[in-house]
């Protein structure tokens, strides 16, 4: 996804600067799908947190623990099952759920092994999207949604409505959330989900169990 | 062979007292050889223990006194390298039941002192190689080390004193370990040990009365650990089907580059290498199994653990490959301890660990940097 992560590396410190503003100083955080760990770098210098990283690609575990940064190389879907309950006051999945084979499983332990749950993911539901499905009747194609349908690795894309629906069904309480456009401004629907998922780029969650 | 055993002077220290092994004997002498590289700072707070492997030794980073050649890790370890001795003291010992100086089946048997243990060496441990170094360190007035770090045998070494010793050890970096030898590792072994004791010249191991050394059994150990270090991908880089001095294969009796490469390796190990050491130390090894004594499996052995961990593996490894190391990181999440892992990309095998591979390097250095920041170094 090239020009994903293009867009992606240029908003980095106010996608990023959104999370951290969730998250408490000197916390135990664990960020999953960290890529080159600037996140977890950022909460370590600025914020004190304890705070460690879970990525795939190999490449990118690399460069992150050659930054000096604790990072693992793992996968979401199968390794958080490896750590306790409560080991952590954060666990981040930053525009990873989508992407993810079994989303359910990862945020139930998410917020098994976290007090809180931090997630963002792209807002299907956005009108660029709706609209190109609505005049074309294809598969949208945009900035953040920039693969083909046959090969993008996002297989569980959703709106921000239906992440409010899979909250309540999992009976998650949602302590904070905003939409953002893609440069990770965030965007003033803060009152309206209806209006936030057609006009935001991407939604962040803080969750907790009820 | 004139001389099998250059008698070489090692820089060792004697512990009197001895060592209380696993076994339930004790060592009533402990000799243990090692070498120290850059400065310990007047905290003791930098000191860098390296673990040697199967048939390393103490001579880590400088010209080995024995065999003339570089040192083992001189590509990890040095002034500017990732274990840097510019800014760490870096000791290594010779591990016990070695032959490089320190106790081990070539010492002299503490009741007969005028020959050696030989077969009579009491079976060691991985965990008693650890205490023996721990004295050392102890000795060496440091409460602290920094980083522990090994690959191979040397990397099960590590992951035993972050376990027996979590206070002590501030960053572990096991590099293609495991936690327990598996039966394919075992068995492998077995080979090398079968033919050391099927050679004539082995006399029950008291070769050593006759003037004699096993060196065909030996070598031939040697050739078939060889194998295991190695990938099939780099024996067919390397050699492919190669002849020795001959373009095409006329005679049955010609010989593929292979195997005189592997004579080689067998010839030159036993000219370094003694035959009973090489028996207790494939022996301890086959006994690691970290897991054993805890009864919630390996998480049990790193209950509590405040040790930042690297765990390297190397993707064409198959003697330790990647799946232990991960088992390993899983452990250790499982006590919520602070952990990186990374597997390097290579098709050199299990050897990979001593070779030239810049992302391991890389990694390295990068961890031991942050640890050294959190570490206030």
């Amino acid at each position: 996804m090239p020009g994903y992560e293009q867009s992606m590396s240029k908003s980095m410190r106010v996608d990023l600067a959104l999370i951290a503003g969730m998250v408490k100083p000197h916390a135990r955080v664990l960020d999953i799908g960290c890529s080159d760990g600037t996140l977890i770098e950022h909460l370590f210098r600025n914020l004190g947190c304890d705070a460690r990283g879970l990525e795939l690609e190999m490449d990118a575990v690399t460069q992150a623990v050659s930054h000096g940064l604790p990072v693992m190389q793992g996968d979401a879907d199968t390794d958080l099952a490896t750590y306790p309950d409560g080991a952590f006051d954060y666990v981040v999945l930053s525009r990873t759920l989508q992407a993810v084979e079994r989303p359910r499983e990862v945020l139930r332990q998410m917020l098994r092994i976290g007090t809180h749950a931090i997630v963002s993911f792209p807002n299907f539901g956005h009108w660029t999207l709706r609209l190109q499905l609505l005049l074309n009747g294809r598969m949208p194609m945009t900035k953040t949604w920039s693969r083909m349908w046959y090969e993008t690795p996002n297989i569980h894309p959703c709106t921000i409505q239906d992440f409010f629906r899979l909250c309540a069904a999992e009976g998650y309480v949602v302590e904070d959330w905003l939409a953002a456009d893609e440069d990770g401004a965030r965007a003033p629907w803060r009152r309206f989900p209806a209006l936030a998922n057609l006009f935001g780029e991407q939604g962040l969650f803080l969750l907790k169990k009820a | 062979m004139d001389q099998p055993f250059p008698e070489t002077l090692h820089e060792s220290i004697d512990f009197p007292d001895g060592l209380a092994l696993d076994c339930g004997r004790r060592l009533r002498s402990l000799t243990i050889a090692y070498r120290v590289y850059g400065l310990l700072n007047a905290a003791r707070s930098n000191a860098i223990l390296v673990c040697h492997a199967l048939t390393g030794d103490q001579y880590v980073a400088e010209t080995n006194p024995e065999t003339g050649k570089p040192g083992w890790w001189d590509r990890v370890v040095g002034p500017g390298q990732p274990v840097d001795t510019d800014k760490f003291a870096v000791i290594c010992a010779n591990v016990l039941g070695g032959c490089m100086g320190t106790t081990g089946p070539r010492s002299p048997h503490d009741d007969r002192p005028d020959e050696p243990w030989g077969t009579d060496f009491p079976p060691v441990t991985i965990n008693d190689m650890v205490r023996a170094q721990k004295r050392l360190i102890d000795h060496l007035g440091i409460s602290r080390l920094f980083a522990v770090v090994g690959g191979s045998m040397g990397g099960m070494q590590t992951l035993a004193w972050a376990a027996m010793y979590p206070d002590h050890v501030f960053a572990a970096v096991p590099v293609a370990a495991c936690a327990y030898h598996s039966a394919q590792n075992i068995a492998f072994h077995e080979i090398g040990r079968q033919a050391i004791a099927a050679d004539p010249a082995f006399h029950n191991g008291r070769y050593w009365a006759k003037g004699v050394t096993p060196e065909r059994g030996l070598a031939v150990a040697r050739m078939t650990a060889h194998i295991t270090y190695v990938s099939e991908a780099a024996l067919t880089r390397k050699f492919g089907r190669k002849l020795q001095d001959a373009a095409t294969l006329s005679e049955l009796g010609d010989r593929f580059e292979v195997e005189s490469y592997l004579q080689y390796q067998g010839s030159s190990f036993v000219r370094r290498f003694d035959a009973n050491s090489y028996l207790t130390m494939t022996r301890a090894m086959d006994l690691f199994d970290l897991a054993a004594p805890h009864e919630t499996g390996l998480a049990g052995a790193f209950a509590g653990s405040k040790t930042r961990f690297l765990l390297v593996s190397f993707s064409s490894d198959w003697l330790f490959p990647t799946a232990q190391s991960r088992a390993i990181a899983w452990a250790l999440n499982a006590v919520a301890a602070n952990v990186s892992f990374v597997e390097v990309k290579s098709d050199k095998g299990h050897d990979a660990f001593l070779l030239d591979e810049p992302d391991f390097h890389r990694t390295l250095a990068g961890f031991i940097a942050g640890c050294a920041e959190h570490a206030g170094l």
